[in-house]
């Protein structure tokens, strides 16, 4: 179900239906105005916010302005916190890629003679859709936490000082944020490889091509589309997350990453051009990011 | 055969024996057992922290939920004694069911112009459609949130519902999108053949063979709604869903309760999820032996 949803636009071939019709309009109208207003105006809203400068009387309200300044300011003072994040979305992504091909790959290719283990196998990935993220992560702290069991065992092993700690460093940030976007990751990669026709395989390896060989020049060209739709669903949410940084869940004060700094501007400081200026900044670098790297990896069909 | 012949062929059958072992897996290899092994490590460390939230909805917690105290159903049998859990959790339903009908009306209704209409600036709308889920939430919260101060609009029920419908119709319009252009269109025609207006064949031809693929989309919604947290605490002011309540809590320490209600929800989930599998899967072996029977 879920899985539809999520390679839909990576996969459906688009063919341009001929017929022209009224009815077109009617249809598109409502749900076109709505996306306009909810989406695109505070879009605008929050630019026009980004410029407005503090009034003079009352704390916590703004004066409509042309104020540039607070994008220099807000780049200066959060610079680290906006590569930061940049960073462990990156490095979330690539665990995630890492960790879901080879599960994928199982559940797409070699399961495929046992479709009830298939069937089990895919909804065991995406099982954790269906309990809260927050809980999940606060389960992991909890695992994770100084006096749990992993650390304990870490510790007795002399792999982890006495005073070291996990929850609270950018290691725990980064793992959180690749365990919570593993399903996204995995669900893309298993409906391409789904439908990746083995005959490719044994193609190659009848060419004399070793293991190695035949997946880097067949299985992974062929299952590209689901690796970028993949790579988009973790890299985009994790690089605007907050909850797996914020110091309540496994984050610290070392590992702030932008997604906190917009939230304690906007709901904590009441500062909202800062939290503006910082939202367009990380929706700005991620429309560079995201168009550069569809049209690199030439699936342009995906916009 | 001149020696120079058999040296030529030698060398042939040579460079053939050679070659001839084509690389095969062995008895060990990476396919056979490595593979599976790990698939299945991978799918317990997925697990991990469920198993661990619905073990410790069964704890008997004295004030945190953190060390193990001993089983009890308590916690189960008396969900709403914890002020708020049931509130913020009924908040979450209403929110969920509202922006859910929403988004799968207007995404529906999307979906089907643009899989079978013409029509200029359909560029613009894929875009448009795109846009909301490439756009990190916490934008796409405050951008709400901005839009609401300056409008002066109060934050409440009413401004999560609207924040709520707005990220699922993509999804809704992508979903459902799938389903309409995998549809025969012979279909439709038969019907209009055989004198049917516009509107039956609508009803009676079109809208059933696209309900599987919106009841996805609904279903979709719904989980996306239940769980958003991000944008719903921009946009929640006074009120608490389930998300915003245990983020609020998780400083002093998540009540069981709360460990319940996810417990439960994630159990329904999953038996709606294998049960409609398991009724795909008889439906296909039926038409599959009803197809050889004929």
């Amino acid at each position: 179900m879920a899985i539809t949803a999520f390679t839909g636009s990576a996969t459906v071939q688009e063919a341009v239906p001929r017929k022209r019709s009224w009815v077109a309009l009617v249809l598109l109208l409502p749900g076109l105005l709505y996306l306009v207003l909810f989406f695109l105006v505070p879009l605008v809203s929050l630019a026009i916010t980004s410029l407005e400068v503090p009034s003079a009387t009352t704390f916590g309200q703004y004066d409509a302005a042309f104020n540039w300044q607070t994008y220099g300011v807000v780049v200066s003072q959060y610079g680290t916190q906006i590569l930061r994040s940049f960073l462990y979305a990156l490095l979330a992504t690539v665990f995630a890629l890492l960790f879901s091909y080879p599960l994928a790959y199982f559940i797409g290719v070699k399961a495929r003679r046992w479709p009830i283990l298939q069937g089990l196998m895919i909804v065991l990935v995406i099982a954790p859709f269906f309990i809260s993220f927050l809980l999940r992560t606060l389960a992991w702290k909890a695992i994770l936490s100084d006096d749990g069991v992993v650390v304990g065992a870490l510790k007795a092993l002399s792999l982890m000082g006495p005073q070291g700690h996990f929850t609270g460093t950018p290691v725990a940030v980064v793992f959180g944020l690749t365990y919570n976007f593993i399903p996204f990751m995995c669900l893309p990669l298993y409906t391409t490889l789904e439908r990746l026709d083995v005959r490719y395989l044994e193609a190659s390896t009848d060419l004399y091509a070793g293991p190695f060989h035949t997946f880097r020049t067949v299985t992974i060209p062929l299952s590209l589309p689901g690796i970028v739709s993949g790579t988009l669903l973790t890299f985009i949410p994790a690089a605007g997350d907050y909850v797996n940084a914020s110091s309540e869940f496994l984050g610290g004060t070392s590992s702030t990453m932008i997604g906190n700094v917009i939230q304690s501007n906007f709901l904590v400081q009441l500062n909202y051009p800062a939290a503006a200026a910082l939202s367009i900044i990380l929706m700005a670098i991620i429309l560079v990011i995201v168009s550069v790297y569809v049209k690199r990896s030439g699936t342009d069909d995906l916009l | 055969m001149t020696a120079q012949e058999s040296a030529v062929l030698g060398r042939t059958v040579a460079t053939e024996q050679r070659l001839s072992p084509r690389p095969r897996r062995g008895r060990f290899g990476f396919g056979r057992w490595l593979l599976p092994f790990y698939s299945l490590l991978a799918l317990v460390f997925l697990l991990i922290p469920i198993v661990y939230t619905i073990v410790f909805s069964f704890n008997n917690a004295v004030k945190t939920n953190i060390s193990w105290r001993g089983f009890t159903f308590n916690n189960w049998l008396n969900v709403c004694d914890e002020a708020g859990v049931c509130a913020a959790f009924g908040n979450s339903i209403l929110i969920g069911v509202v922006a859910t009908v929403v988004a799968t009306v207007l995404g529906t209704m999307i979906a089907i112009a643009l899989a079978r209409y013409r029509f200029r600036f359909r560029a613009a709308t894929n875009l448009l459609i795109f846009l909301p889920m490439a756009t990190p939430e916490v934008v796409l919260g405050a951008g709400l949130a901005a839009q609401f101060l300056t409008a002066g609009v109060a934050k409440g029920i009413g401004t999560v519902i609207v924040a709520h419908t707005m990220f699922c119709l993509s999804f809704v319009v992508v979903t459902v999108k799938a389903r309409v252009a995998g549809l025969d269109p012979a279909l439709e025609e038969a019907g209009r053949d055989l004198y049917g207006s516009p509107a039956q064949v609508f009803l009676r031809v079109t809208f059933p063979l696209l309900l599987p693929g919106i009841l996805a989309a609904a279903l979709l919604s719904f989980s996306l709604s239940f769980d958003d947290f991000i944008i719903t605490y921009f946009n929640s002011g006074a009120i608490q869903t389930f998300p915003t309540y245990i983020y609020t809590a998780a400083t002093r320490g998540i009540p069981p309760q709360a460990n319940v209600i996810a417990s439960a929800v994630f159990l329904l989930a999953i038996i709606i999820v294998v049960s409609t599998q398991i009724a795909g899967e008889t439906r296909r072996r039926r038409l599959a032996r009803a197809s050889v029977e004929s």
